[in-house]
């Protein structure tokens, strides 16, 4: 038997286009007759618009139209996770601003001319009256008595506040009876999604089939389709949307923003197609940015180091409107897995989502989970430490046992399956933990300091059962479908609804099916991002492209083998339950030399000049797979940093990473997620983090300010694995998308401050930069030189 | 990206440059273009004429006679691969390597670098410590200005509106121990500081030294107390840290403060890469 696929680390198949820049981009296309559109953005945090004069613009040559709130017929762009019980409040998104901007970059007006230069030359001129507003960039203080209120029917800014509790009196009981409290303020500074492609839309107008056609860069094609046809007030069968090769998202593409629509709606209007593509600086402000929570969380724990309960309250900015996803990232994603990998008992999370006047936020990688994990492992490090307990020691002894079939956490949720201190141990076992904690007391004899952190992370992705997205006030589903069509000559074209941007379907989802029917790779298409030619499906995030549209893959290629099978058997004359398959062959059981290979099979059906009775011609199969349960993958990341005494520099000097998503279609790509997800968790730790003033400006508004980490920063990964498939998924699959970025920065937070024990830190605000390292450090030395700058000092 | 409109001469000359020059106003000279450019993209500047001289090859180059004389469209990496740069002024060699990313060194020029004045760039430090001599050459002729007096402020010269560099004059250093040292910002791989020194060693103790600091002021500066407590010293912990101390305090009431780096850690930081560059120059 050859080297079965399933499992082969071969090459992405992607990536010969995207090095050698034969890849297409959104931007990179043109259109005969096309027009480019520009936005004026709002330079005020929070004004009053009294007046906006165009006459400039408009008179300008090569301009063809300049259009303000008050032109448009377009409508607001909508919340799409309505999260319950909450009070939600969903105050409209204009997509242009009509009497007030709410945050640096709310589109104003739209300059539409004959290229982009002109565009962007003539918004320059449009000149508007603000009367400037207060502004408000902190969301806690958002909420506060006197705060600047972004909308009048939203009192204290509090768009919801949402509780999931395991039952309010036992958590509380857990607290009073606890031998051990520990308390922190965390504050999830807000990140850039930073995807390499910034976002673009090209719109065109068909007047004469009243067809829109968009392409834009979107990780979920169907849900623009959706959306933007209830934007656009058009039928949406007449709506395609096309994703072309989309440079990463990160989460920075789920939603839908204003400025698509008004392509498409301009382009309605024109008669001719509108492209619009943003700048970087356009795409750090008003794209969406992640995290930005501050949280008041705190644990609870007997002296022999049994967690008993775990609490927060979470002040969630949302910016200054909801984005599509936006309420549910705090809420669902994030308040539900308070509990992690641990067998704590008693836990609540009261999310408070607090409108400011900043950019929206919505899903970055990660998406609510990351801010989950970094708590958790945040109280435990320092539950440790007040026990004077190994935080290992304190994690191992709260694991939840191995399970493989379904454990219930006391916040409702039913983690698939989990096997995590096996995890642990090989993680330990590769970090050389024991023999660590050695160096480092050696090392600051000698003034070198040394830090550990570890991190057992489990985490909830493949979204997910569509009655739960319901329950949770998605307005959505989340199931995928697929289409595979055999070709007379047995290529194979597998359309999903799912829009991979950079995760390597194309290649991973060939293999799966490659390993179902014997077709080679090579002979396979994954057709993705096109609603025109693609079936229904919810989109690529949250980890679920594997687990959700890989279960439909799979699902349907088996449809096909059957039907090939059948097929075989009319043509060996023999009966169905006779017929044996290996390797892309059918025959008799007990005569593998007389076969007839899927090939061969399929161009029978095709040709359907001999069909058994009842079967219709051609090989294709269709299905729909929405997921019975979430899957919950997991794993333990350890890094070692050394700090330099005399700058504050932090470097990363060793990362083991041992995560299990289930069995791996291809470990290379595999370990191509996990490295880029610890990079990104790393982001946060040590380098990344928006900085607004106080009035509402950006002030890391560019590359040259917002620092995202590069590759001289970081060791050589360690990477391993275990393998605990998933009970419910056909061929046992979790999502690993995401892991790295959840599991990476609690880890690397954690080995700083260990590292720092010596002058006593107990926690400090992210990013860990150089200077605030050092600036903890002068602190303790007895130099301090009176700023805080994120720096608190432990007990 | 989205540039405001310019219209776009290539000078074939530098007397056809210089006369675009003189005859626009609002005309800004394009070399490299990796600190330009991206001014131009941001409509940070909207100058109404762009004049490339990318093409006058004979400022492009390295000559070695005595002194080096650096052409002002000589690229970061040609200097940093330059053997008779490795010899004559080793801190040149290390600085320029340190600029932005491969792609800016292979583009980036050295006379568009000094001529835009960036307060955090590596290559004027370097320039100031080892008392380079700025090449010009306008309408009536040419002029040398002391690297002293070339940098006036925050992206501000002594370069006249009419007027080029066309190359940049640096001893040769090869009597004195050189070094650069960086403290890199993460972000925009610019100097948060960055300190030179070249320091004449006779015997044990130090003849004299001289110290320069980018990154932490509006433009780079020469440090005399630093300068003055390393000479006559072996350069033990003892002077290293007096000439940090200087530094420091000579810094502290103009110094640079940003989001990534408050001014109380830039001072630091000072004293530090001062005492860094010292051992590096010495371990040369």
């Amino acid at each position: 038997m050859s080297t079965r696929i399933f499992g082969s680390g071969i090459k992405r198949r992607e990536d010969p286009r995207l090095i050698t820049g034969g890849a297409k981009y959104t931007d990179d296309m043109a259109l005969p007759g096309m027009l480019h559109m520009a936005m004026l953005r709002s330079p005020y945090a929070h004004a009053h618009i009294k007046h906006i004069d165009t006459a400039t613009a408009q008179g300008m040559e090569g301009v063809v139209a300049v259009y303000t709130a008050t032109d448009l017929s377009l409508g607001a762009v909508p919340c799409a996770w309505l999260v319950p019980n909450s009070d939600l409040k969903t105050p409209a998104h204009p997509p242009l601003a009509a009497d007030k901007v709410r945050y640096v970059g709310d589109a104003v007006a739209i300059v539409i001319a004959e290229d982009r230069y002109l565009a962007q030359d003539a918004a320059d001129t449009i000149h508007v009256e603000y009367e400037v507003l207060g502004a408000v960039v902190n969301p806690e203080e958002a909420t506060q008595e006197g705060a600047p209120q972004l909308f009048d029917d939203v009192p204290n800014n509090i768009a919801f506040r949402w509780i999931a509790s395991s039952g309010d009196e036992g958590v509380e009981k857990a607290f009073a009876e606890a031998d051990v409290v520990v308390k922190d303020r965390i504050v999830q500074q807000r990140l850039l999604p930073t995807a390499m492609e910034p976002r673009a839309a090209l719109a065109q107008w068909n007047s004469g089939t009243g067809e829109m056609t968009i392409w834009c860069t979107s990780q979920n094609p169907h849900i623009h389709r959706f959306i933007l046809s209830g934007m656009l007030g058009l039928a949406e069968h007449k709506v395609r949307v096309i994703a072309p090769e989309v440079g990463g998202g990160f989460g920075s593409k789920i939603p839908v923003y204003a400025d698509e629509a008004l392509a498409a709606w301009a382009s309605m209007k024109l008669n001719r197609p509108v492209k619009w593509a943003e700048t970087r600086s356009e795409n750090y402000l008003v794209t969406i940015h992640g995290r930005d929570h501050i949280e008041h969380v705190e644990m609870a724990a007997t002296s022999d180091g049994t967690i008993t309960a775990i609490r927060g309250t979470v002040y969630a900015g949302m910016g200054a409107y909801l984005s599509t996803a936006g309420p549910g990232i705090p809420t669902i994603l994030h308040g539900l897995m308070y509990c992690g990998p641990y067998t704590i008992p008693h836990a609540r999370c009261e999310s408070i989502g607090v409108f400011t006047t900043t950019t929206p936020t919505d899903a970055y990688r990660g998406a609510g989970r990351p801010e989950a994990v970094f708590l958790m492992e945040r109280l435990i490090d320092q539950v440790a430490r007040k026990l004077n307990m190994d935080p290992v020691e304190l994690r191992r002894k709260n694991l939840i046992p191995p399970f493989e079939d379904g454990y219930t956490i006391p916040l409702g949720l039913t983690y698939d399956s989990g096997n995590y201190e096996v995890a642990l141990d090989k993680a330990l076992a590769m970090i050389g933990y024991a023999d660590f904690r050695k160096e480092q007391a050696e090392a600051r004899k000698q003034g070198r300091y040394l830090g550990i952190g570890v991190t057992t992370y489990c985490e909830i992705c493949g979204l997910g059962p569509s009655q739960v997205a319901g329950a949770t006030g998605f307005q959505g589903g989340l199931w995928e479908s697929t289409i595979i069509r055999v070709t007379p000559t047995g290529k194979v074209h597998a359309m999903i609804g799912a829009s991979p941007h950079g995760q390597g379907e194309e290649t991973t989802f060939a293999q799966l099916i490659s390993d179902e029917i014997g077709i080679p790779v090579e002979d396979i298409e994954i057709l993705h991002g096109d609603t025109g030619n693609t079936p229904m499906g919810w989109g690529t995030y949250g980890s679920r492209t594997t687990p959700v549209a890989g279960a439909a893959l799979v699902l349907a290629t088996r449809k096909i083998k059957e039907k090939a099978r059948a097929m075989a058997a009319h043509l060996l004359e023999a009966a169905v339950e006779d017929i044996d398959y290996e390797d892309g062959k059918f025959f008799v059981k007990g005569s593998p030399d007389k076969f007839k290979t899927i090939q061969e099979a399929t161009l029978m059906a095709t040709l359907a000049w001999n069909m058994p009775e009842g079967m219709d011609p051609g090989m294709e199969a269709s299905q729909f797979y929405d997921p019975p349960n979430f899957v919950y993958p997991f794993g333990t990341h350890i890094a070692i940093v050394e700090i330099e005494a005399d700058t504050g520099i932090v470097h990363l000097k060793r990362y083991v990473a041992v995560d299990d998503c289930g069995p791996q279609i291809n470990p290379v790509i595999v370990a191509g997620q996990i490295h880029g997800g610890i990079v990104q968790g790393v982001g946060q730790a040590l380098f990344e983090g928006v900085v607004y003033d106080e009035h509402g400006q950006l002030l890391t508004g560019s590359m040259m300010d917002y620092a995202v980490p590069r590759a001289e920063a970081f060791p050589e990964f360690e990477l391993d694995h275990t393998v605990t498939p998933s009970p419910h998924h056909p061929v046992g699959l979790k999502g690993v998308g995401e892991t790295g970025t959840i599991a990476s920065t609690p880890t690397v937070y954690n080995a700083v401050i260990d590292a720092l024990q010596p002058f006593g830190i107990k926690t400090m605000e992210m990013p860990l930069t150089a200077a605030r390292v050092w600036e903890a450090m002068q602190r303790r030395n007895g130099s301090a030189n009176g700023s805080t700058n994120g720096v608190h000092e432990g007990s | 990206m989205r540039p405001g409109k310019f219209a776009y001469h290539r000078a074939e000359t530098i007397d056809a440059a210089l006369e675009l020059l003189t005859n626009n106003e609002d005309a800004k000279v394009l070399a490299g273009g990796h600190s330009l450019i991206p001014a131009l993209n941001l409509r940070l500047a909207q100058p109404e004429m762009l004049i490339d001289i990318g093409r006058l090859e004979n400022l492009r180059g390295i000559q070695a006679n005595g002194s080096l004389m650096i052409g002002a469209l000589t690229t970061h990496a040609q200097i940093e691969t330059s053997a008779a740069v490795q010899q004559y002024c080793r801190a040149l060699s290390a600085a320029v390597s340190k600029v932005g990313d491969p792609m800016v060194r292979n583009r980036g020029t050295i006379g568009g670098n000094i001529a835009h004045a960036d307060p955090a760039s590596d290559p004027p430090t370097v320039l100031l410590a080892c008392d380079s001599i700025i090449h010009l050459q306008g309408p009536d002729g040419t002029r040398t200005v002391p690297v002293q007096d070339f940098f006036l402020d925050l992206f501000t010269t002594d370069v006249q509106p009419n007027e080029l560099v066309t190359g940049i004059e640096v001893p040769n250093m090869s009597d004195h121990k050189t070094a650069y040292a960086k403290l890199t910002h993460p972000a925009s791989h610019y100097a948060v500081v960055g300190v030179c020194v070249a320091v004449k060693m006779d015997g044990d103790t130090c003849d004299h030294a001289h110290v320069a600091i980018g990154g932490a002021l509006p433009k780079a500066m020469r440090s005399p107390g630093a300068e003055a407590a390393l000479a006559g010293t072996t350069l033990d912990d003892a002077a290293l840290n007096a000439a940090a101390e200087a530094l420091m305090d000579e810094i502290r009431a103009e110094v640079m403060g940003d989001v990534y780096a408050p001014e109380a850690y830039r001072t630091a930081m000072a004293g530090v890469y001062l005492k860094r560059a010292i051992r590096q120059a010495l371990a040369s």
